[in-house]
């Protein structure tokens, strides 16, 4: 049984409730943290390792020691909750059974960061959750961990909940400042980046829910502990959102040295593939990842045992590899078509665009129509190079990082499963009524006898 | 005429004090889902401009922000609004075959509504729900690992609501 | 002259040059000019916070800075780039711009109407100028264009939704030159529209600006709708007292009647001063105007076909530069048909003409 650092309470009855957390040793990383420099805290969650857990990756150390403390300048931390990753659903978890756990982190974060005023942009269609929120952040605050002079530390800190309404580009964090003031979530055009300029101007971070929840650990253990756990730069643990064609989906905290397979297979974890299906290929870690073909996701284009962790799962980059994004695992069994798959993920980020930039406003939606075309039995073997060479011309040609979320599953779809795009093309009427099934890149280990 | 009650105005000005003198502009998002809530499930061009006076800026600030965001109505829906998920991983686990039914049953399109007004069908992309697919989003409540029998159920719950 | 201005050397297409710190790149390449200047649809250097979107003037940074060497991971739009001591820059020297660029300007042309011959805009367009230096002949795109409701803006301005590039730019100029915004970008994505939600018409006095700022036919003067084609005017600069504005503009003129008023612009089609509405629609008779003299239009552009400006005869043809032998012919013929290149070998040519055909023929019989 791996070790659990951030849902090991989950299910303790009444855990959302302020008595029992703190019952269960809850809040003491608080009590930690403001006998301590604002600078020490930072320090531990370098040391840590800790990678940002929003999909980018990103050393969150690192991002707090760039945030720019001009004098007589409001800093602020923002809590980014608008979780929207298609096959991601892991913060949201997070948030409805251990609120507390994320409240303790913010208030942790906010003094490392001098925020006195944190705010948590939640998705708006999670709208039963900010009540939930609310009545944790209300319970901290009767009981002296928020608002004025915290635990008599001198510190004050507020944390208020922001609703958004529908818009998975405000998961960017730029775009999501912007809607944090009341505008349309078109993402900044960048330099200056948020740690100079964020909400209202003003030096800001903006962290993922199950990164400001892992600050928790990190201070309750120390950052050198913490870091000690995982393997290479995979430090702690992580929340895995285990969806699609799997007996068992769900939320699993993983510590990053299990391997794919074990993931995928072990009744810990995903329990396997119903009606004793085979794997045929996996998004590893939310739609905008690379697809990976059965052969390549268990084991590396080096024969080696492939693991969940950042390094092993981009091991071989694009050609080969793929991801650790946001943790959103997405199982698709040998009856799933990749073409319906990629066409429903091209319509998402379709819909998705901002529009502010033309490459993304122009091509998501090309892609999306000649995709439609294709899995209607209409499109031509040149359609398939057109897609290729749209994708490619939106990729690293945006403003924010949506374009690549929108190229990227649609590259990987062609590079891997071009076959079965082909077949859908020279048998238009077939692939109207089935499947084109494993073909090669079938899970080399697991065939039934 | 629409204006809120002397309660919600209350919880208007709360709103606007979570943010620092001036940023008040920051509650239009949680003021529009209030008055969508509070004025008929949707924003009249009358109610977009009356929160545009309540936080002093230009009504068309609030139809930019409006038009943007997918949970605003900037119609008129049915009393109840099923809003399906049809992205990849509820793809992958039939969410076609509940929106299908769901079609059949209600006998109306994806976005329309019902002649009685009770019911609205959207497909919307990914909530979140990935894990517990299909499923669809009625009001703030989410329904999960639909089924033809759950459907059914939901739309007997919404009969019954009358 | 105080010592706070620091310059530093940018390179750019391996020309360098001086520039104030934070110049953007673009800035610098307008300094240099010529061909190394990235062509911009949504950046205004009149218009705060434009720029960014549009991505025409992607460049390829190859050198960070003197400190800091690193190329660039990838193209950055050079409106909205920051030049560093010592950094270098590719633009037309850059095999990925280009080819970013020709991506670029297919997607703004994706779901752009073709209608040109019936735009106002056709001549002094942006867009068509872009198509010209950068794009195909042909679309690869074979779906139904984008269409959008008709939204009237009043006596003044005519929309054509379908030719926006959403440059933001008019939202930008309604901003800042208007006390109240009244239009704006509704609705995301590719359904994105500039439009004032319920209609109304945009009466702010100096809301015609949104005309000249625009790079497209999506804003044009409905005074001027359908009168004529730019090339067939004559631009000429005048200007009047103007209470609200400085009345500085150019005339568009067929004969002495005046067809249209704008603002005058620089040679990178920007505005140079504001003008009023009084100024642009209600002044149409030259006697209202002091006219300066024509308005200087670059010689690339259709417009200086008319050839109403400094006509001159030169002073040296090529009866004199040949030492008074007239030429008789100004082309290289080689360069018309393979025919007449010498480097090929007439008999390969397909063709029912070639000795080998006849050598055949005759050795059958």
């Amino acid at each position: 049984m791996a070790k659990k650092l951030l849902l090991e309470k989950a299910h303790v009855e009444g855990i959302r409730h302020y008595d029992v957390y703190r019952r269960e040793g809850g809040y003491a990383a608080v009590e930690k943290a403001l006998k301590m420099e604002p600078a020490a805290i930072v320090e531990e969650v370098k040391k840590s390792g800790l990678r940002g857990r929003g999909g980018a990756g990103f050393p969150s150390g690192m991002k707090w020691s760039f945030l720019a403390k001009p004098e007589g300048v409001p800093r602020y931390l923002v809590c980014n909750a608008d979780e929207s990753e298609p096959g991601t659903f892991k913060d949201r978890y997070l948030m409805e059974f251990l609120p507390h756990l994320l409240i303790e982190g913010l208030i942790v974060s906010s003094f490392a960061l001098g925020s006195n005023r944190t705010y948590i942009y939640i998705r708006g269609e999670y709208a039963w959750i900010v009540g939930i929120l609310e009545q944790a952040i209300a319970e901290a605050k009767q009981n002296g961990f928020l608002g004025k002079n915290i635990l008599g530390s001198g510190f004050d800190c507020e944390i208020y909940v922001q609703r958004g309404a529908g818009a998975y580009i405000c998961g960017e964090e730029t775009a999501l400042i912007e809607s944090l003031e009341g505008k349309r979530g078109n993402p900044r055009i960048k330099p200056p980046f948020p740690a100079i300029k964020g909400l209202w101007d003003c030096p800001t971070v903006v962290n993922n829910v199950e990164t400001l929840a892992a600050v928790v650990p990190i201070m309750n253990m120390g950052g050198e502990e913490y870091a000690k756990i995982g393997v290479g730069r995979s430090t702690g643990t992580k929340l895995i959102s285990a969806c699609g064609n799997i007996n068992k989906p769900g939320v699993y905290e993983i510590d990053m040295t299990i391997s794919v397979e074990e993931f995928i297979y072990s009744d810990e974890y995903c329990g396997g593939i119903p009606n004793g299906k085979r794997l045929k290929a996996c998004i590893p870690g939310g739609s905008s990842v690379p697809i990976l073909p059965a052969n390549l996701l268990l084991k590396t284009a080096k024969g080696e045992t492939r693991l969940m962790n950042y390094e092993s799962l981009s091991d071989g980059g694009f050609a080969t590899g793929s991801m650790m994004g946001s943790g959103g695992f997405i199982v698709l069994d040998e009856d799933q078509c990749v073409v319906k798959n990629t066409l429903t993920l091209a319509r998402f980020y379709r819909h998705e665009s901002c529009g502010q930039c033309s490459p993304c406003r122009e091509g998501t939606g090309w892609m999306e129509k000649i995709l439609t075309k294709i899995e209607n039995g209409k499109g031509a073997m040149s359609d398939i190079d057109l897609l290729w060479d749209i994708q490619r011309k939106i990729e690293g040609n945006t403003i924010c990082p949506l374009g690549d979320a929108a190229a990227w599953p649609v590259a990987a779809a062609i590079r891997h499963f071009r076959d079965e795009f082909e077949w859908h093309v020279n048998n238009p009427a077939r692939c109207q009524t089935q499947n084109y099934g494993l073909a090669h890149y079938a899970d080399p280990i697991h065939v039934p006898a | 005429m629409v204006k809120f009650s002397e309660d919600k105005l209350k919880e208007v000005q709360s709103m606007i004090d979570r943010y620092p003198k001036g940023k008040q502009k920051s509650a239009l998002i949680p003021l529009l889902h209030l008055a969508q809530d509070e004025f008929g499930g949707w924003l009249s061009a009358e109610t977009m401009d009356y929160v545009a006076s309540i936080l002093g800026i230009e009504p068309i600030e609030v139809y930019e922000v409006a038009t943007f965001y997918s949970m605003y109505n900037l119609k008129p829906v049915g009393k109840h609004v099923f809003e399906v998920c049809h992205t990849g991983p509820c793809m992958l686990n039939g969410s076609d075959h509940i929106i299908a039914y769901i079609k059949r049953k209600l006998d109306i399109n994806v976005g329309e509504t019902t002649a009685d007004g009770m019911f609205t069908l959207k497909t919307v992309e990914c909530l979140g729900a990935c894990g517990y697919a299909p499923m669809m989003q009625m009001g703030i409540n989410y329904r999960e690992h639909l089924t033809e029998a759950k459907v059914d159920a939901i739309i007997e719950e919404c009969r019954n609501k009358q | 002259m105080s010592e706070a201005v620091k310059t530093v050397k940018v390179t750019i297409d391996n020309i360098t040059v001086d520039v104030p710190m934070g110049t953007t790149i673009l800035q610098a390449a307008r300094m240099i000019g010529g061909d190394v200047v990235p062509p911009a649809m949504c950046y205004y250097s009149k218009l705060q916070g434009s720029g960014g979107k549009c991505r025409t003037c992607l460049v390829e940074v190859s050198k960070g800075s003197e400190a800091d060497p690193r190329p660039m991971p990838k193209l950055v739009a050079s409106c909205r780039t920051g030049v560093m001591d010592g950094m270098e820059v590719k633009n037309m020297t850059s095999s990925k711009v280009e080819d970013a660029r020709n991506g670029v300007v297919e997607f703004l042309l994706l779901n752009h109407p073709l209608d040109c011959p019936v735009c106002d805009q056709a001549g002094e367009c942006h867009l068509q100028d872009l198509g010209y230096q950068h794009g195909k002949q042909g679309t690869r795109y074979e779906f139904k264009r984008r269409t959008f409701d008709k939204h009237d803006l009043g006596p003044y301005i005519q929309l054509h939704m379908t030719r926006c590039i959403l440059c933001y730019r008019c939202v930008f100029t309604a901003d800042q030159l208007t006390e109240k915004r009244t239009h704006g970008v509704l609705s995301r994505g590719d359904h994105a529209e500039i439009a004032t939600y319920i209609e109304k018409s945009l009466d702010n006095n100096f809301i015609g600006n949104v005309i000249d700022v625009c790079p497209v036919g999506a804003l044009t003067d409905k005074t001027f709708r359908f009168k004529n084609r730019v090339w067939f005017t004559k631009p000429v600069n005048a200007h009047r007292d103007c209470k609200c504005c400085s009345g500085k503009v150019t005339l568009w003129q067929r004969g002495e009647e005046v067809l249209r008023v704008t603002a005058r612009k620089d040679q990178w089609g920007e505005v140079e001063e504001w003008i009023c509405n009084e100024c642009r629609f209600e002044k149409k008779k030259t006697s209202s105007w002091t006219i300066e003299g024509p308005t200087h239009v670059s010689r690339h552009s259709v417009i200086s076909q008319g050839h109403y400006e400094n006509i001159q005869q030169p002073k040296e043809t090529f009866t004199a530069v040949n030492g008074g032998r007239n030429p008789q012919l100004l082309m290289d013929i080689h360069s018309v048909s393979e025919v007449n290149d010498p480097s090929i070998d007439l008999s390969l040519i397909n063709g029912p003409a070639t000795s080998d055909v006849y050598n055949h023929s005759t050795k059958q019989s």
